[in-house]
């Protein structure tokens, strides 16, 4: 590919990157403006809009492709994954459960 | 303008700490004469201090460690006198000075005697054993050896100027906010953990890019020997642990320091939550320990019973379940903080789990063992040692996993029993095996072989007299952390413990005196093949010591044990005509820099001179930016002074014996007596 | 390649993998970080909530100024990937820029919060927030830092392998730092500024 077109390419990457993590930020920020929803249905979109976003940013921002990625560096990212949930998921599960058993509190 | 510094920070309050602290400085100055005495600091200056060859490094790490061994075993004899003496009296220890003791006897060991300890002897050998010229990034593997010598600066000077934390080596709030520890002790921990810790990361950092980018062409995964992939799991370990450890000291920091919430008894704060976060460093830490250790005997293992390692697959396999199933534990330090039925469940389930995979290894060493021609030098005693004296530390592990079980023992002297029972023969016997394996290879001699067994009786024995009554005591109700009792019934078994740390203390001199015996004894314990065991992985296919570039040429890997494969075929120390120049990276002095800021800036941040943390940090930054404009400068080694290494070695191992007179480790007799494996 | 090349790629591509591993070891601290606030949201000692501290144009301001460096920035290690110096001038120039700015706002924030007593010493609530996101804006700062210096070194030289490394890794650090952001504006403003 000539350098024209690789340069087009990885342009267009960024921009198309940019556009969608724009949407993405928008709309939640939209939601928490206007209001009306649930409290559930809230956390809920604006946790799906995070997400999401995040998933964009490590496709086109830090490239990340399942095919091309070496696979230690996915291994990484995958490990790292799963500890975030361990880590956040336990804490809020052994801290929540402790506080409900305080009295008074 | 030195914060809250004055002369009361001086250790004039007590003799024992007046003693502690002329120890300490002595100590310090004893070294700096020999030093200048010997007209040697030039040399080390240029060949140790700032080399950032993974060899050096590593013996430098190593050095640490027994220096912080010795350090943290007086705190371990003192302890364990005040509790023999201390039935229904106050001994000879105040309590406020026996609590610094059992707090740093605690951070010493584990921070600052087990984490170099491993760190050097991974250091040493995992490049050489995966075929490696040096790890991915010398110079940063320079400045992580500073950093932990930092940390172990600040324990230290604690001694000489101020005091140490009271609150434990894990430092519990509320106890550990300034409310209840205004002193600098509690700071000195934080400072101390912070600082080493970053070491500490950045070493996780390096090995595993050492191993995934480095390894010698042909060395696939399932050949990589085992003690590289307890590295490596190790390492892994230690770059997703590490930082809870910072949060939680930083944030401790920010409650002592800036008035922060996050631990206090008021404003919103919840000290279980300190528990939490520090476990979840705390115990992949102990699994980061016992790696490494487990993957010395399992080299150990196989050399010495003369076979190939039992079921290496799934030897892989449970080394990566251990460190995948290490992050799903941690709350088995504090059942009794108050969760629940359902949460103590789910990780007394983990905590049992976790056992099995090291269960397989202990069966996977003993199929090893079984069926081949042990040799029952010291490595091999220290790790028969270790599988019988770990697997009871396991077991009573596995009871403590049970929760309800775990409301009557956490805390008592059955806790401090299994820990001990845990990381002494695992972690520790491991250390001192591998330290006298790899010796000769460091050296070019071996260590003296009648004093390692006499050091190895002394070990076990007082392991055994100093531990075991503690599991009785602990049944029978005594608390850990005891300054005095009035239970007559303990005192007998508080004898036969402080019994044992004497014993202990005759293996440790035991030791020195092999050391001593050794180098007096080098040209008799020469080795002058490199390959001293007849053992089966790469590291012991180079001169001992090996040059500074390792191998002249990177090796071609066709299967696990790539050493014994070359000597099956007679392959081994052929002529190499080939050789080329080879280039290393020249020496540093980025280590002593920013271990040097780093030790000011803790010490500073310690005593609140904020203008000199602010100055040092400063000029870690600057120096950072600095060296980024400069071009890193690199020795190159001609090829001739190369092939030359090459062929005067070659030649030795092929003419040469293993050692004085023993057939069996001939290198071709040997050859033609082991089985076919 | 020659040889010299192979060993610059192989250097490159270490020092990528290894600062790769760095930023990991980041998110775990982060995600530690914010499991702490999670966990601390109500901690408010009848003090300020969440629900009055935020502000919504601000975290609206700080969120366009952050997405956008992370565009510019992409742009500029493009420009650097292609060794065209003038343009990658530029864009790290705005990428600054867009991160002084996010910074300005941020320290105006803080500030303002401890002025009507609202600091990270009023609860534990606070000091979660003030922890979770001042630790965000420490590591923006660190790569406002690294930008001036790599405008030194484009500065003073040709483009050549060991800038391109290392605006590589800088990119790498970037993203993240946006990354985290989204969490941040997920998991703690908006919460607090709905109705």
């Amino acid at each position: 590919m000539s350098d024209v077109k690789r340069h087009k390419r990885e342009v267009r990457n960024y921009l198309v990157g940019f556009g969608l993590a724009a949407l993405l930020t928008i709309i939640p920020f939209a939601i928490t403006a206007a209001g009306g929803l649930s409290r559930t249905w809230f956390d809920l979109a604006i946790l799906l809009a995070a997400v999401v976003q995040v998933l964009v940013h490590l496709r086109y921002f830090l490239h990340i492709d399942l095919r091309h990625t070496p696979r230690e560096n996915l291994l990484a990212l995958g490990f790292t994954g799963v500890l975030m949930v361990l880590m956040i998921g336990g804490t809020l599960w052994i801290m929540g459960n402790l506080a409900a058993r305080m009295m008074g509190t | 303008m030195f914060g809250r510094l004055t002369e009361d920070a001086l250790p004039l309050y007590s003799e024992i700490a007046m003693a502690g602290a002329a120890v300490t400085v002595g100590g310090g100055l004893f070294v700096l004469a020999v030093v200048l005495w010997t007209r040697s600091l030039l040399y080390l200056w240029r060949n140790w201090l700032t080399s950032v060859d993974h060899k050096r490094i590593g013996i430098m790490y190593v050095v640490v460690a027994l220096v912080m061994l010795l350090r943290g075993f007086v705190d371990a004899l003192m302890m364990r006198a005040q509790q023999a003496m201390a039935m229904n009296s106050g001994g000879y220890l105040p309590p406020e000075h026996f609590d610094q003791i059992f707090s740093s006897h605690g951070t010493i060991m584990i921070l600052f005697m087990a984490m170099p300890f491993l760190t050097g002897l991974i250091n040493f050998v995992m490049p050489l054993q995966i075929g490696a010229r040096d790890v991915a990034f010398p110079r940063l593997n320079l400045i992580s050896l500073y950093l932990t010598a930092a940390g172990a600066g600040l324990v230290l000077i604690s001694l000489v100027i101020g005091k140490f934390s009271t609150a434990g080596w894990t430092g519990y709030p509320p106890f550990s906010e300034t409310e209840f520890s205004p002193g600098v002790g509690v700071d000195y921990w934080i400072w101390a953990l912070i600082v080493s810790g970053v070491g500490t990361t950045l070493t996780g950092i390096n090995f595993i890019t050492t191993i995934v980018k480095r390894r010698a062409p042909g060395m696939t995964w399932m050949r990589l020997p085992l003690f590289a992939w307890t590295a490596l799991c190790a390492s892994i370990l230690i770059v997703f642990a590490f930082p809870a450890l910072t949060v939680a000291g930083a944030m401790l920091a920010l409650d002592r320091s800036a008035g922060f919430h996050f631990f206090t008894n008021d404003g919103g704060g919840n000290a279980m939550h300190f528990a939490n976060i520090l476990w979840m460093w705390g115990h992949p830490e102990v699994y980061i320990l016992i790696l490494p250790a487990f993957g010395v005997f399992s080299e150990i293992v196989a050399t010495f019973s003369s076979k190939r390692l039992f079921a290496y697959n799934s030897l892989v396999f449970a080394t990566v379940v251990i460190a995948l199933l290490a992050f799903t534990t941690w709350l088995h330090h504090f059942f009794t903080m108050g969760a629940g039925a359902s949460v103590n469940t789910a990780f007394g389930i983990t905590t049992m789990i976790i056992a099995v995979p090291t269960g397989v290894k202990v069966f996977d060493w003993l199929m090893t063992m079984y069926r081949g021609r042990i040799r029952y030098q010291t490595p091999m005693l220290w790790t028969v040692a270790f599988l019988v004296t770990f697997t009871i530390g396991g077991m009573s592990g596995v009871l403590l996993a049970v929760p309800a079980v775990d409301y009557t023992l956490h805390n008592t002297t059955f806790l401090v029993a299994h820990f001990h029972n845990m990381v002494i023969p695992g972690a520790l016997f491991g250390f001192f095996a591998g330290y006298v394996y790899w010796f000769p290879k460091a050296f070019g001699f071996r260590l003296d072989e009648r004093w390692g067994k006499r050091a190895f009786w002394f070990w076990v024995t007082g392991f055994y007299l100093a531990f075991m009554p503690l599991y009785a005591l602990g049944l029978m109700g005594m608390v850990r952390r005891l300054q005095h009792y009035d239970n007559p019934d303990w005192q007998p078994y508080l004898i036969v413990a402080a019994i044992g740390a004497a014993s202990v203390l005759c293996g440790i001199i035991c030791m020195a005196i092999q050391l001593w015996v050794s180098i007096r004894d080098r040209e008799r314990l020469a080795d002058t093949t490199g390959d001293p065991w007849n053992a089966r992985t790469l590291e012991w296919y180079s001169s001992s010591p090996p040059p500074a570039w390792n191998f002249a040429r990177l090796p071609q890997i066709k299967g696990t044990d790539a050493f014994w494969r070359l000597k099956e075929r007679g392959e081994a120390y052929r002529e190499d005509e080939n050789v080329g120049a080879i280039s290393l990276p020249a020496h540093s002095n980025d280590g002593i820099v920013y271990g040097a800021l780093a030790f000011v800036f803790g010490f500073s941040m310690v005593w609140h001179i904020y203008w000199l943390a602010l100055l040092c940090f400063g000029a870690i930054a600057a120096h950072l930016i600095v060296s980024s404009f400069r071009h890193p400068t690199e020795d190159v080694i001609p090829a001739d002074e190369v092939a030359r290494h090459e062929h005067d070695w070659k030649t030795a191992a092929r003419a040469g014996s293993r050692y004085d007179g023993d057939p069996l480790c001939d290198y071709r007799t040997a050859l033609r007596k082991v089985p076919a494996q | 390649m020659s040889e010299v090349d192979t060993k610059a790629h192989d250097e490159a591509e270490e020092k990528a993998y290894g600062f790769w591993l760095f930023l990991m070891s980041d998110a775990i601290l982060f995600s530690l970080l914010f499991a702490t606030y999670a966990i601390m949201v109500t901690a408010t000692d009848n003090g300020p909530a969440r629900t009055e501290i935020f502000g919504y144009w601000r975290t609206a301001a700080n969120t366009a100024l952050l997405l956008s460096s992370s565009l510019t920035m992409g742009l500029a290690s493009i420009a650097i990937c292609e060794a065209r110096k003038a343009a990658a001038f530029q864009w790290i120039i705005v990428t600054m820029i867009l991160a002084l700015a996010f910074l300005v706002l941020e320290i105006q924030e803080f500030a303002g919060l401890v002025a009507q007593g609202a600091g990270p010493d009023r609860s534990g609530f606070l000091s979660a927030y003030f922890t979770l996101v001042g630790t965000h804006g420490a590591h923006v700062t660190v790569g406002l830092i690294w930008m001036a210096v790599l405008c030194l070194h484009l500065a003073m030289a040709p483009i050549g392998p060991a800038v391109q490394s290392a605006t590589e890794r800088l990119t790498m650090f970037w993203h993240l730092v946006g990354i985290v952001w989204i969490g941040i504006y997920s998991m703690v403003y908006l919460p607090g500024l709905y109705q």
